[in-house]
């Protein structure tokens, strides 16, 4: 594994600990905290505070039947085990994925994506980039959050490999463009619309969902 | 420093390993009265911290699986799961999971590891208990009630950044052993 050396914003990590990131920026967190174990290290140290807060606290009475209740519940079947990953795709994008592999749908130019949520928090998509081509000029309207699943890409903001995450605000202009070798597969989450530059005329954004 | 695993940490491994009652038994003792308090403080309502307590404790006893005691102490392993189920209440979807990390059965224990992990959680604890009562509201506020923060070690000092090495140093060993069985 190579070092990832983009990781997730320090803020955006102590929302997705709060639990109130939506859910297209959750997941996009979720799949580099299943690779880097640098920011997952800084999650779990945060449940040694909690643990330790946990211990000292002054314990609550239970009802009287609450240990009865537990012990009969033991023997109930387990819940279904999680999603795992698979391939370049760690658990949380195959549980969004709902275990298949992607359906791909073309953008022109060899790019392909596939939307996997959309709503009115902000979408999240899968996006494939065959070696050397760029995506499309972009600007942005609030947040988004690119995460590599394979392959790379650079840009102004630097180069960007498997694990490592870009996080661009508003008004940024870049240009990606995906590395050699293998296809560039990403994951990227926006609170907003994109605005493309150059490829899709803005009317049709609805119609590609982009 | 005790020289030896937690009492509740080799509980926690008996209902792992051998899905040992009594050990859980003694755990719930422990846990779920502090885990009530825990929600109520958060703003549930006695029957409803009651029924999660009991949810939580499932998880506990179902999860024990993943019960890595170089990455975390029990009380540690167990805030985190009643963490995740009260936030996955307040959600209209529930928060995207990490991926879960492999159970390794062929791994031996790190004992120094371990043991390193127990003492700078129990350096923590003590840390926590010299605080001034209002850094220990912020930090209870953030933890049990629900408030996003951010910097807290910053804020308080705390020792955090040896913790993190030591988990970092659990997680580095588990995926160096993955390499050796899935190269």
């Amino acid at each position: 594994m190579t070092e990832i050396s983009h990781h997730i914003p320090e803020d955006i990590l102590d929302t997705y600990r709060a639990g109130t990131l939506p859910h297209a920026f959750g997941v996009v967190v979720a799949a580099h905290l299943s690779l880097c174990d640098e920011c997952r290290a800084r999650q779990e140290a945060g449940d040694m505070i909690g643990g330790a807060l946990l211990s000292r606290a002054e314990g609550a009475a239970l009802r009287p039947d609450a240990r009865d209740r537990i012990m009969a519940a033991l023997d109930a079947p387990p819940p279904p085990p999680p999603i795992r990953g698979s391939g370049v795709f760690p658990a949380p994008v195959m549980a969004e994925l709902g275990g298949r592999p992607p359906r791909w749908r073309m953008l022109g130019g060899g790019i392909r994506q596939q939307i996997l949520s959309a709503d009115r928090e902000g979408s999240l998509r899968l996006l494939y980039i065959p070696p050397g081509k760029a995506v499309p000029e972009h600007g942005h309207r609030g947040l988004e959050l690119t995460l590599v699943l394979q392959g790379s890409f650079s840009d102004s903001e630097g180069a960007f490999h498997r694990g490592d995450v870009e996080t661009a605000h508003d008004a940024i202009d870049h240009q990606p463009v995906a590395g050699p070798g293998a296809p560039c597969i990403c994951l990227a989450a926006t609170d907003a619309p994109l605005r493309f530059n150059a490829l899709v005329p803005r009317l049709l954004q609805p119609i590609f969902r982009i | 420093m005790k020289n030896e695993l937690s009492d509740l940490a080799r509980d926690l491994i008996a209902v792992r390993d051998a899905r040992d009652r009594a050990a859980f038994g003694r755990l719930f003792d422990h846990f779920a009265p502090r885990l009530k308090a825990m929600l109520l403080r958060g703003g549930l309502r006695d029957g409803s911290a009651e029924d999660v307590v009991q949810d939580v404790m499932l998880a506990v006893w179902h999860k024990a699986a993943q019960f890595d005691p170089h990455r975390a102490d029990a009380a540690a392993w167990i805030y985190g799961i009643a963490r995740n189920r009260r936030i996955d209440m307040a959600r209209r979807r529930p928060l995207a999971q990490p991926e879960e990390m492999p159970e390794i059965e062929s791994l031996e224990p790190d004992a120094a590891q371990i043991l390193a992990l127990q003492q700078e959680a129990a350096q923590l604890g003590a840390a926590l208990s010299r605080l001034a009562p209002e850094q220990a509201d912020a930090l209870r506020a953030a933890y049990f009630d629900d408030i996003p923060h951010s910097r807290i070690s910053e804020m308080t000092g705390l020792p955090l950044g040896t913790i993190k090495s030591r988990i970092r140093l659990g997680l580095d060993r588990l995926r160096h052993e993955l390499r050796k069985i899935a190269p």
